[in-house]
């Protein structure tokens, strides 16, 4: 059990591609820390570089306190589940699991008491002797983190382990990766593309976008308090509806498209550096669940949206509308094909089960203005303060 | 449906089986024709034929007393095993290398192996002979064994290597963050996923030895280091050509590879298979 800390962390291939940007994070003992960013965006490489398996081209990585960059993975003392597992299909499970600690030439006694304990925890107890090709995929992930789990690391680091299993069993294996982690109580690097993995399972959650680092915090924060156009896009599912706006000349209004939405005081007070950007461009972004339809009782300044399609999911309707303002997209934060199909100025919003509507509506919402977002459409900042 | 099932006579007698009963008693019946032959009596005259009877083992204890058959079966034993071995280490390294290590120049190389694996014999013996005379190697086990090595070991590479690539790179890091060293885990966990790669390369490269005709000849002339074709070839003198013993060598030089193969059959076919679909 060991501390884990990046001090700007860099990964240039000798191809030349930077892969990994000034990378600082802090991971505390027993933490559960996510890394997750779309493909390519260097969350792999920055594991790899904590494995070992990686050099560090510059920067410092310390393991409990000690600079580990020149670190064999052996020393770091770390476990590691890969994607596909990486099984040796010629052991049983049992020594699959066993294979580290036989490395270690454990007496054969204590090796097959901790492999027994291992098994337990995973419920592997009656598979010992079988190999992995008899096993299925959520038994083959359950030996890949018993593998993990037998030698007792100081850091767990995980990259993509849920990613070959079927949605179901992914759904039962984050809940299962969870509960051995806090029982263990090892610091995890878990590394992931899937944003609601990251959200339901970390303690706290990096997002990294080509190699950068965007934010740190605890999956609620990023989720209410985005620091900047892209994480606000990547985090939530649905995602945010981002739109080109202008603020209006005393910055009490807002003109999205041909309509305009009301600002009341508080919004200014809450980000007095909104006074900054009166009669100037911003984007402006609002959760599905902030667009109740108006005859929900919701109350907050009207928006008006055409009814493109309705999902209907028996608690809540997710209705696709779309108004005349531009559409952002954060690149990057949704993938190409999908992006391709978003329509111009097409939102999301989530409205109750039982509001009558219909595709092709005119559909009135009621904007939660106080939980609406500000970035900055230069920098892609947030305007909060 | 074109695809139904058979019913009735039409299960074992249709065109598809006929097919596959022609074309396996056209490789049978000259094997057959071989062992039935090589039982006759020495004494009886004329060539081959389809019944042997009365059976007689005089073919067999002729090669072996009378022509030496025994030194060239060792003398083809110990050349084919030989190489076979070295084939195989230094292709499993040759071939790990250039699969998975960071190396500059891989390409060409594999292409340069690829162009000596399909390169005449005939048009580097004459070369070849200056050279093993210059080293006084002609007449001994090295004389066959080093160009055997050379030869068999390009194709034996591309084999290793295909096998290689399919096996996932994570095992290998795997067992480096569980501590084992470069060679440990090129030992416990990547040899035993490439047996079957090794069987295949191991065989062809044994039957490939073990058959060589032209370097064999050329190099061991000396009855003390013949070799199991050159021996045949040679049997018999300028007005005899003692077909019965011939057949009975023959029989006796294709046991080995046929235990061979028989043995190592489900290896072989998955490691020509896997080799083709990842490599």
């Amino acid at each position: 059990m060991a501390p884990v800390s990046l001090e700007k962390i860099n990964k240039v291939y000798e191809n030349g591609f930077h892969a990994v940007k000034d990378l600082s994070v802090n991971i505390a003992d027993g933490e559960f820390m996510v890394l997750v960013g779309p493909s390519g965006c260097g969350k792999t490489t920055a594991l790899r570089m904590v494995a070992g398996l990686e050099d560090i081209t510059s920067g410092i990585l310390r393991i409990g306190g000690k600079e580990a960059n020149d670190e064999t993975p052996k020393q770091r003392d770390i476990a590691m589940v890969f994607q596909n597992y990486a099984l040796y299909p010629h052991m049983t499970v049992a020594a699959n699991i066993g294979f580290a600690l036989k490395l270690r030439k454990l007496p054969k006694a204590e090796l097959d008491a901790k492999v027994k304990e291992a098994a337990e925890i995973l419920g592997l107890t009656d598979w010992l002797d079988r190999k992995p090709g008899q096993l299925s995929g959520g038994q083959r992930q359950r030996v890949a983190m018993g593998r993990a789990i037998v030698r007792e690391p100081s850091v767990f680091l995980m990259d993509e382990p849920l990613s070959n299993l079927d949605a179901k069993l992914r759904v039962q294996m984050r809940a299962e990766v969870q509960r051995i982690q806090r029982r263990i109580g090892v610091s995890t690097i878990y590394v992931t593309h899937d944003q609601v993995e990251a959200m339901t399972m970390g303690d706290r959650v990096t997002v990294l976008r080509e190699g950068v680092l965007q934010q740190v915090d605890t999956p609620q924060v990023l989720y209410d308090n985005p620091d900047n156009i892209f994480v606000a896009a990547f985090i939530g599912s649905p995602s945010m509806n981002l739109y080109d706006a202008t603020l209006g000349t005393d910055a009490r209004s807002l003109k999205l498209g041909s309509q305009e939405v009301d600002l009341p005081e508080s919004v200014l007070v809450a980000r007095p550096a909104l006074r900054g950007y009166t009669g100037k461009k911003v984007v402006v972004g609002l959760r599905p669940e902030h667009l109740p339809a108006e005859s929900d009782n919701a109350t907050g300044p009207k928006l008006v949206g055409e009814v493109e399609l309705i999902e209907a999911l028996g608690s809540e309707q997710v209705v696709h509308f779309t108004i005349d303002a531009n559409r952002v997209l954060a690149e990057g934060a949704v993938d190409k094909d999908e992006a391709a199909t978003v329509k111009h100025g097409e939102g999301v919003a989530r409205i109750g089960a039982k509001v009558p509507v219909k595709v092709g509506d005119k559909l009135t919402f009621a904007v939660s203005i106080e939980d609406m977002k500000f970035f900055d459409e230069s920098t892609g900042l947030a305007i909060r303060t | 449906m074109r695809n139904r099932k058979r019913v009735g006579w039409h299960r074992y007698i249709n065109g598809v089986n006929l097919a596959v009963l022609i074309t396996v008693l056209f490789i049978l019946i000259p094997l057959y024709w071989l062992i039935a032959s090589s039982f006759r009596s020495p004494n009886s005259f004329g060539t081959a034929t389809l019944n042997p009877a009365p059976l007689s083992g005089g073919n067999y204890s002729n090669a072996f007393v009378a022509y030496d058959f025994g030194i060239y079966f060792r003398n083809s034993l110990i050349v084919s095993i030989a190489a076979t071995a070295l084939v195989l280490i230094l292709g499993t390294l040759a071939g790990y290398a250039l699969g998975r290590l960071p190396m500059r120049g891989k390409f060409p190389t594999l292409v340069i192996l690829l162009m000596i694996s399909v390169f005449p014999e005939v048009a580097v013996i004459a070369p070849l002979y200056l050279l093993m005379r210059n080293l006084h190697l002609l007449n001994s086990y090295p004389a066959l064994i080093i160009p055997y090595t050379a030869f068999f070991l390009p194709f034996a590479i591309w084999i290793l290597r295909n096998y290689f690539l399919g096996i996932p790179k994570e095992m290998e890091e795997t067992g480096r963050i569980d501590g084992a060293s470069p060679l440990r885990t090129v030992w416990t966990i990547v040899l035993p996923q490439a047996l079957p790669g090794l069987f295949t390369a191991g065989i062809f490269t044994f039957t490939a030895c073990w058959t060589e005709f032209l370097m064999a000849l050329t190099f061991n002339s000396s009855n003390n280091y013949r070799t199991i074709p050159v021996g045949i070839a040679e049997f018999g003198g300028n007005f005899n050509v003692p077909y019965g013993t011939i057949f009975a060598a023959s029989v006796v030089a294709v046991v080995p590879i046929g235990i061979l193969v028989f043995i190592f059959r489900k290896f072989v076919i998955s490691g020509l298979t896997s080799g083709a679909v990842k490599g």
